[in-house]
C-alpha cells in the first residue's frame, strides 16, 4: 500500500517523495525523481525515444533505472519478466541489473506464444541473452538480418499506413531486444538508419516495392558500412605493421583479427601477444583462430600486461564505439591496456568502423555502461573448490560488480583507423558531422 | 638494450645484403646505354635529392655557387617550358614534365612543390587529350613521374596529390563539353598555383602579429617561410632578436643569420647543443616544415623534435609556418615510421669504417609539442590539419 502511494505521489507532482516510506530494496533518490524528463505520453517503448521528436538534435538519454516511476511503467509493458537483482552497487544504480538465469528459461517457454514479436527476432534476442552472439558487428548484423526476415513477412494491416505501422513494429522489436540485453551503440546507429529509411519511403510505393527497397537498403548498409569498411580498415592497418613487430591485442575484436590474418598472409614477420581477462576469457577464441593460421602467439592475463609491455612495439585494439571527444568505448580492460601502453610509449591503434561513431561525449565509465552477471565473477570455470563466494547475495556488506564496458580517454590513443582512413582521435567529430550528411543517413 | 627486440641484428644483415645487391645491379645497368628516362631520374637515389637541392640553395654561399646561380638565372624561365614542351610533344609527355619541373626548380626562391604544381598546370595546358578520362590519366602519369623523381620529398608528393584532388574535384566536369571543362581545369590549376605561390605572403602577414616588441625568437633550420615572416615583422618596425641554431650538417643557420643580418635584425648563433641552455631567454620558437602529417605533427630538419621537446618542457610556444600544400596523408607513429631520407655528413675528420653514423636528415615532431600552425588557410591548431584533409579527401 505504501509502495503504491509513493508511486502516485511521484507521478502527480514532481516534488520530492520525501516521507512516503517506500519499502523495497531500491532506494528512491528524490532529486533524481524531480530531475527526470517529463512524462511519457503514449505507450511507445522505453529507451528508444519519443524524446527524439521533441529534441531532434540532442541524443536521447537512456532510462535511468533509479527513477521509480519510470521503472514501474517499463515493467508493466515488458514482455520479459525480470526480477531485480539484490545487493546492487550504489554508484551504478542508474543502470539496469537483473537476476540472470531466470530470464532465459522464461523466454524459452514462451517461444510459441508468438504474439507481438516475430520469431526470428525472438531467436536473436534469446541468443543475446545466452551470450551466444557477442561483439558489435556480429550483434548488429544478426539484428539487421532478423529485421529483414520480419519485414519480409510483414503485411500492412487494413486502415493503417505502412510507414507508421512498420515503425511501431520495429520499436516493439527493439524494446524486446533491449530487455534481453541493452543495445550496443552499433545496434543503436543501425536502428536509427533503418527508421530513417522507413520514414523516407515515398508514399506512392506499393507495399511489396517498399519492402524490397527496405531489404536492399539493409543489405547495402551491411555490405558498405560493415563488410567493405572492414576491408578498408585492414588495408590501412597492415601498412603500419613492419617485420619484426610484436603486436599486442586485447580481447576478441573482429577487425583486429582480420588485420592480423591479412598481415600474416602478406608474409610479414611478426608475433602477437593476446591479452585476456576474466570472467569471460573470450580472448581464447581469437587465440585459437590465430594459432590455427600459423601465427606465433603469446597468451597472457591482463594482470601481466605491465610485465610484457616492454617487448611490445604496437598495440591494436578494437572498439565498440568512439565518442565525439575521442574517447574510445570498448570492452572493460581496454583502458588499462591503453594506459600501460602509453606509459611505455607504445603507439595504440584503435580500429573501428565509422558507423559505430556516436556524437555523445563521455568523461568516465560510470554514466553509461552495462552491468553483466555478478555470479560470473564468483565462479571460476573448472574449479569447484573455489566456492568462497557461493552465497555472496546473502551478505549485506558484499556487492559484486561486473562491468562490461569502459571508456579510454583520447590522450592514450595514438590513431584511430576507420574506413575514412587513419585519423587522430580529435577528428572524430568531423567524421560524425560529415557522415551524417551522406545520403544514407539524411 | 638498443631496441625492443634483438631482431635489429638480423635487420642489419638484411640491409648489408640489400646494399651488395644494389651495387651489383647498378654495375650491370651501367653497361647498357642509359635511356632518356634514367638520365632524368635522380642521379644518386641513396641520397635524398630534396636535401641536396636545399643544400645547393641554402648552404653556405661560395663563389662556385654564385657562378652556378648566375648561369641558372641567365636562362629565361618563361620561354623554356613552352620550348621544352613543344619539343617533348614528340618524345613523350613525362619527360616534358620533368624538364619543366627542373627549370622551375632551379630558382632558389621557388618551393619545389610550387614548381611541380606549375609544371603540372602546363601539362594540362599543352595536353592533346580529347576526353576527360584521357586528360586525367595523363595528369596522373605526369604526377607519378614527378613523385618518383624524389620519393623522399614529402611536400612534392603532397603537393602533387593535393593538386590532383583540387583540380579534378569540380562536379560540373561531367556536364560540360570537353573544351570548356579543360578551360575550367586550367583555371583551377592556375588558381592553385597562385595560392601556393602567394602562400608565403599570407603566412607572413598572419605570423608577424605574433611577434611583439622586445621578444626573442629561436629559429631552427632555414625555412623561406619563416624568413618571410621575420622579414615582414622587421619591415613593420618591430624590435626583436633572433637566436639561430647552427643547423649541422647543412649549416643552414649560417645562411639564415646572413639574411637576417641584412635586415638589421640582431642575430645570435648557437650551436645545436646550446638550445636548452638558451631556452630560458627565448619567448617563442619558429620553425618551418618539410611536411605536415595527418596527426598534426610535422616532419622537418633533424633537430626540430629536440627543440620542440625542450620548448614544451619550459612552456615556450612552438609555432610552425607551413603552406597548405604540404599537408600529407601520412601518419608516422614514431621516428622510424617514415620513408628514410639520408644525407651524408661531413665530420671534417675521417671516421673509421666500423663506426656507424646516423645520417637521417629529418625527424618527426608529434603534435602535442606544437602550439600553432601558420598556414595560408589561416592559423590552425594541430588537430585542425586532419579536419582539412578529411574535407578535401572525402
Amino acid at each position: 500500500m505504501f509502495f503504491k502511494h509513493g508511486m502516485y505521489l511521484a507521478e502527480g507532482s514532481k516534488a520530492p517523495v520525501a516521507a512516503s516510506g517506500v519499502v523495497s530494496s531500491m532506494n528512491v533518490k528524490p532529486a533524481k525523481a524531480a530531475k527526470a524528463p517529463s512524462q511519457k505520453k503514449d505507450s511507445s517503448p522505453v529507451a528508444v525515444s519519443e524524446n527524439k521528436d521533441r529534441k531532434k538534435d540532442a541524443p536521447h538519454p537512456r532510462m535511468q533505472f533509479d527513477d521509480k516511476s519510470r521503472v514501474e511503467k517499463a515493467k508493466k509493458r515488458a514482455v520479459v519478466k525480470q526480477t531485480e537483482a539484490r545487493n546492487r552497487v550504489e554508484l551504478f544504480r542508474h543502470l539496469p541489473q537483473y537476476e540472470h538465469g531466470t530470464r532465459l528459461l522464461d523466454l524459452e517457454l514462451k517461444f510459441f506464444e508468438l504474439d507481438p514479436v516475430h520469431p526470428t527476432v525472438y531467436k536473436v534476442g534469446l541468443r543475446y541473452l545466452a551470450g551466444d552472439i557477442s561483439g558489435g558487428n556480429a550483434r548488429c548484423i544478426a539484428m539487421l538480418q532478423a529485421f529483414q526476415e520480419s519485414i519480409k513477412d510483414y503485411s500492412t494491416p487494413p486502415e493503417k499506413a505502412l510507414i507508421r505501422d512498420l515503425t511501431a513494429k520495429i520499436n516493439c522489436y527493439v524494446s524486446f531486444l533491449i530487455e534481453c540485453r541493452p543495445l550496443s551503440i552499433s545496434m543503436g546507429n543501425a536502428i536509427r538508419f533503418l527508421k530513417n529509411r522507413i520514414a523516407n519511403l515515398p508514399v506512392t510505393l506499393s507495399e511489396s516495392e517498399a519492402k524490397t527497397t527496405l531489404l536492399t537498403d539493409i543489405d547495402r548498409f551491411i555490405n558498405e558500412k560493415i563488410i567493405l569498411a572492414d576491408q578498408v580498415i585492414v588495408g590501412h592497418a597492415v601498412t603500419k605493421i613492419r617485420d619484426g613487430d610484436v603486436l599486442l591485442t586485447y580481447g576478441p575484436s573482429s577487425a583486429v583479427e582480420m588485420i592480423l590474418l591479412q598481415a600474416h598472409e602478406l608474409g610479414k614477420q611478426f608475433r602477437v601477444v593476446v591479452v585476456d581477462s576474466r570472467p569471460k576469457l573470450d580472448g581464447r577464441l581469437l587465440l585459437r583462430r590465430l594459432v590455427g593460421k600459423g601465427l606465433s602467439c603469446t597468451y597472457t592475463h591482463i594482470n601481466a600486461v605491465s610485465c610484457i609491455m616492454h617487448e611490445v612495439t604496437r598495440v591494436f585494439l578494437g572498439a565498440s564505439s568512439v565518442l565525439s571527444n575521442g574517447t574510445v568505448y570498448s570492452k572493460v580492460g581496454t583502458a588499462c591496456v591503453a594506459m600501460v601502453a602509453h606509459a611505455f610509449r607504445v603507439p595504440v591503434l584503435v580500429c573501428c568502423e565509422a558507423y559505430k561513431f556516436h556524437e555523445r561525449v563521455q568523461l568516465d565509465s560510470i554514466c553509461f555502461n552495462e552491468l553483466g552477471d555478478p555470479d560470473a565473477i564468483s565462479k571460476v570455470a573448472g574449479r569447484k573448490d573455489i566456492n568462497y563466494l557461493d552465497d555472496w547475495a546473502n551478505n549485506e556488506n558484499l556487492q559484486l560488480l561486473n562491468l562490461t564496458y569502459d571508456a579510454t580517454p583520447s590522450d592514450y590513443v595514438s590513431m584511430i583507423i576507420t574506413d575514412y582512413g587513419m585519423v587522430p582521435p580529435t577528428s572524430i567529430p568531423v567524421i560524425v558531422r560529415e557522415y551524417r550528411k551522406e545520403h544514407l543517413w539524411i | 638494450m638498443w631496441r625492443r627486440s634483438a631482431s635489429f641484428v638480423l635487420d642489419k644483415q638484411q640491409q648489408q645484403y640489400d646494399d651488395v645487391e644494389k651495387q651489383e645491379s647498378s654495375l650491370l645497368s651501367s653497361t647498357t646505354t642509359p635511356s632518356m628516362a634514367e638520365t632524368l631520374q635522380n642521379p644518386s637515389p641513396k641520397i635524398s635529392a630534396y636535401y641536396q637541392t636545399r643544400a645547393a640553395h641554402h648552404g653556405v654561399v661560395t663563389s662556385d655557387w654564385l657562378a652556378q646561380a648566375q648561369a641558372a638565372v641567365g636562362r629565361d624561365p618563361d620561354d623554356h617550358p613552352s620550348e621544352s614542351s613543344s619539343k617533348s610533344n614528340d618524345s613523350g609527355k613525362p619527360f616534358g614534365v620533368i624538364d619543366d619541373f627542373n627549370n622551375w626548380r632551379k630558382q632558389p626562391d621557388l618551393a619545389e612543390a610550387v614548381a611541380a604544381i606549375r609544371a603540372l598546370a602546363s601539362v594540362i595546358r599543352s595536353s592533346q587529350a580529347t576526353t576527360m578520362m584521357e586528360l586525367e590519366i595523363e595528369l596522373k602519369k605526369a604526377s607519378d613521374s614527378l613523385k618518383s623523381w624524389d620519393t623522399t620529398s614529402i611536400s612534392l608528393t603532397a603537393g602533387c596529390d593535393l593538386f590532383l584532388r583540387y583540380v579534378t574535384r569540380t562536379s560540373a566536369l561531367e556536364y560540360e563539353d570537353f573544351d570548356s571543362a579543360k578551360l575550367r581545369l586550367i583555371e583551377r590549376a592556375e588558381k592553385f598555383g597562385e595560392i601556393s605561390y602567394k602562400a608565403r605572403k599570407i603566412i607572413a602577414m598572419l605570423g608577424q602579429d605574433f611577434i611583439f616588441d622586445g621578444c626573442t625568437i629561436l629559429v631552427h633550420g632555414f625555412s623561406r617561410v619563416v624568413l618571410e615572416v621575420l622579414k615582414m615583422a622587421a619591415q613593420n618596425r618591430k624590435l626583436f632578436r633572433v637566436f639561430c641554431t647552427e643547423g649541422r650538417p647543412d649549416r643552414t643557420g649560417l645562411r639564415l643569420s646572413n639574411e637576417l643580418a641584412k635586415l638589421d635584425v640582431p642575430v645570435k648563433l648557437l650551436i645545436d647543443s646550446a638550445a636548452a641552455y638558451s631556452m630560458d631567454e627565448v619567448d617563442m620558437v619558429f620553425v618551418g616544415a618539410d611536411g605536415v602529417v595527418e596527426s598534426g605533427g610535422i616532419i622537418n630538419m633533424m633537430g626540430t623534435y629536440q627543440i620542440a621537446l625542450v620548448a614544451n618542457c619550459m612552456n615556450k610556444p612552438v609555432y610552425v609556418a607551413a603552406e597548405s600544400y604540404k599537408f600529407a596523408r601520412l601518419y608516422p607513429l614514431d621516428q622510424k615510421d617514415m620513408v628514410p631520407a639520408l644525407r651524408p655528413i661531413d665530420f671534417g675528420v675521417p671516421i673509421p669504417s666500423k663506426v656507424e653514423v646516423e645520417t637521417s636528415a629529418r625527424d618527426y615532431t608529434p603534435p602535442q609539442y606544437l602550439t600553432l600552425l601558420f598556414t595560408d588557410l589561416g592559423i590552425l591548431t594541430p588537430s585542425a590539419v586532419s579536419d582539412e584533409l578529411i574535407q578535401l579527401y572525402l
